[in-house]
């Protein structure tokens, strides 16, 4: 087995694990951050089939800013400010350990071409770029499923807009003209009560 | 780089377009409408779909043909394209066929009489008297013709998505109902796992042949590792089977059909069907066809636990709405047994017959579900949802008009002489005897009778009860005189059912 194979399993342990952590943690900014540990164990079995653009910007994109989005509205359901104080220190020795888990992945990754030989065969000839390719790709050959998703964020805006957007706030002003017409009988109400025996 | 790349012809997909265009354009038109009851918004919307079938029919039509079957000299569109009629463009990704051609006709003159069943509702209830509704429905349809025209695991998915997404959005619009989000809930989160599912078959079975696009998928089956073929397989019917609604993946009809506004589970009850068809004859029938002994055998036992358990738990519903979802499944499960009596032990003989029952049954059981679910509609108004069955009491006395088609609808359903849904089923079943499974059809028959009870119950309350609610039923002219071409359509293709049957065969004689 060489150098390559062994991270691969390495990595594929740590994702398998991190996903059920995903889905069995009680806590769910655990479960968020199992989850930001799963994404970037991803995005290094990614670059390790050198496909880095993926690798990126599923970091870029999912661990920087999605799952930090998560994270905030995870954390700001409970609006309490000290209750997030606490939970800062209680969730740091697992955000250290993911943090430092992260580190030695990147580092065996990144580093592999300094531990080993590098591969004779490469998948990919030397001077093609990945990103390149996929940029050219998605204007051509995909050029339909790609416009076709641009209308699926579409459909996800004006949902998120239908579902939530109340109106126009009501703002005080007043109306003169209802206030002309207003009679002494729409200012007072008479009500009837029972005498209250205290 | 470019060396293969052809410039797309755009051509194929002019419906396409032109309904972006639209949706795009009454999306931000609607935004200065005045009138409360978005008359512009909905007949832009109308006039849209009417568009894409003009284009859809003036793209295509070269003249007309002659088919003769059985002695009879029926006329058909001649197709201008080529001689197979099967053009593909955006580097084969899209595929437009007769078959596709066909399923989206149908698919527009669905949508648009949802729209006009489901005006009076939407105008009645504040929360979703939004142009967005027409706006999402006009998504939801692109999604629909995305997926009839894919042939691409990316286009099929992309597809899905688009229709799905609308969907949750129009389920979950009237927000002050609790049953309504729930709905919309469950749909979103067993969609997604669907989703998820699909996906992952169709990742599997990229691994085994190295394409995505479903017809060099089926160039390429020969020499591909039949393991992970099957796992895939196994994956890509579980994700397909919950688009389409049937056991063990139905769980979410019956809550969504209830819980979403009922001028949405028209929607979603009616034309998706279509699609869903369809992409189950691009994966399948296109792509898969080689493996067809093994998806036919998964697909027997998903057909046979569909009509029982849609049957049987259809009988104890109070509520019309979750009645005629469980009878869904069990049409969906029928519709099935088209599909997996294609190939018999290897020999394909059968299988234009075979697939073309599939199309009529699920094409009479979109115009049937039409018409149930828009008769429920015909009888809400503000405030009042006439979905349990007592509101169907005594109908007779109230309206015998409207009695009267919807008994028709009724014994269409159950697949009575001489209806739509009668020819439907038998068209189904002949092809069953032909290919000699023999118990498959007498388990059908059984479950259909079982199932005519709760459709003759319905009749029998609007016939012999009393009607519990003397309200007049208040409709517009033009919902009144759709609703009636509707149950007149059931009765009068089940006096001529020659025409769609031709239609579907000489389309998928056609396609592929």
């Amino acid at each position: 087995m060489d150098f390559q194979t062994l991270v691969f399993f390495f990595l594929s342990a740590i994702l398998v694990f991190a996903a059920l952590r995903v889905i069995t943690a009680r806590n769910p900014v655990h479960a968020a951050l199992h989850l930001i540990l799963a994404f970037f164990t991803c995005g290094g079995i990614w670059a390790l089939l050198q496909a880095e653009f993926l690798a990126i910007a599923i970091i870029l994109v999912y661990v920087g800013a999605v799952m930090v989005l998560f994270l905030f509205v995870v954390m700001m359901l409970d609006v309490n400010i000290d209750r997030i104080r606490q939970g800062f220190w209680s969730y740091l020795p697992l955000g250290a350990v993911l943090g430092l888990l992260m580190v030695l992945e990147m580092g065996l990754v990144l580093g592999s071409r300094h531990l080993q030989k590098p591969a004779a065969a490469a998948a990919v000839a030397p001077g093609v770029s990945n990103t390149k390719e996929i940029g050219a790709l998605m204007f051509t050959d995909f050029v339909y499923p790609f416009e076709l998703a641009s209308i699926v964020l579409l459909v996800g805006m004006v949902a998120a807009i239908v579902l939530t957007y109340r109106g126009p706030k009501k703002t005080k002003n007043t109306n003169p003209n209802q206030q002309v017409f207003v009679k002494a009988k729409d200012r007072v109400r008479v009500l009837q009560m029972p005498v209250e025996k205290d | 780089m470019f060396d293969h790349f052809v410039v797309p012809d755009l051509l194929p997909a002019a419906p396409e377009i032109f309904l972006v265009v639209m949706a795009l354009a009454i999306l931000l038109i609607d935004l200065f409408v005045k009138d409360s009851r978005r008359t512009l918004t909905f007949s832009l919307s109308v006039l849209t779909l009417l568009g894409c079938a003009v284009i859809q029919v003036w793209t295509r039509i070269g003249g007309v043909a002659y088919m003769e079957l059985d002695g009879d000299i029926y006329p058909i569109i001649r197709y201008f394209a080529n001689a197979e009629g099967v053009v593909y463009t955006f580097s084969r990704m899209f595929v437009d066929d007769l078959m596709s051609d066909v399923l989206k006709l149908f698919l527009y003159a669905t949508v648009i009489i949802v729209l006009f069943y489901s005006r009076a509702y939407v105008i009645d209830r504040n929360e979703m008297n939004k142009g967005e509704y027409y706006v999402l429905t006009l998504f939801a349809t692109l999604g629909m013709m995305v997926m009839i025209s894919a042939n691409h695991f990316a286009t099929v998915y992309i597809g899905i998505e688009l229709l799905s997404l609308s969907l949750y959005a129009m389920v979950a619009m009237n927000r002050t109902s609790l049953a309504a989000s729930e709905a919309a809930m469950k749909y979103f989160v067993l969609g997604a796992l669907a989703s998820g599912l699909l996906l992952y078959g169709m990742s599997m079975i990229y691994g085994a042949t190295g394409t995505l696009e479903i017809t060099a998928i089926a160039a390429r089956l020969q020499d591909a590792n039949g393991n992970l073929l099957a796992f895939g397989l196994v994956f890509l019917i579980a994700g397909l089977a919950f688009k389409l609604g049937v056991v063990p993946f139905h769980m979410w009809i019956p809550d969504v059909y209830h819980g979403a506004p009922t001028s949405v589970t028209l929607l979603i009850g009616s034309a998706p069907k279509l699609a869903a068809f369809a992409v189950a004859m691009r994966l399948l029938v296109g792509g898969l066809f080689d493996m067809a002994g093994d998806w036919q055998a998964m697909l027997v036992i998903m057909a046979v636990l569909s009509m029982a358990i849609g049957n049987l738990a259809a009988l104890v519903q109070t509520n019309i709405k979750r009645m005629l979802a469980y009878s869904a499944i069990s049409h969906m499960g029928f519709m099935l047994l088209g599909i997996v009596t294609g190939v018999v032990n290897g020999n394909p003989a059968n299988a234009l017959e075979a697939y073309s029952s599939a199309m009529f049954y699920v094409v009479s059981y979109v115009l049937m579900s039409l018409g149930t679910f828009g008769m429920i509609l015909l009888m809400a108004r503000a405030g009042f949802e006439a979905d349990t069955l007592d509101d169907f009491k005594g109908l007779n006395q109230r309206s015998p008009w409207f009695a009267a088609i919807m008994m028709m609808l009724m014994f269409s359903m159950a697949g009575i002489p001489f209806f739509v849904g009668f020819f439907a089923k038998l068209a189904v079943l002949q092809v069953v005897i032909a290919a000699g499974y023999i118990w498959l059809a007498i388990v059908a028959v059984l479950f259909s009778l079982i199932g005519a009870f709760y459709y003759l119950r319905v009749v029998k309350l609007m016939y012999f009860d009393a009607p519990q609610d003397e309200t007049p039923i208040v409709a517009s002219a033009d919902m009144r005189l759709l609703i009636s071409a509707n149950g007149v359509a059931v009765a009068a293709f089940g006096l001529f059912p020659g025409t769609i049957t031709v239609l579907c065969l000489f389309s998928l004689a056609h396609s592929f």
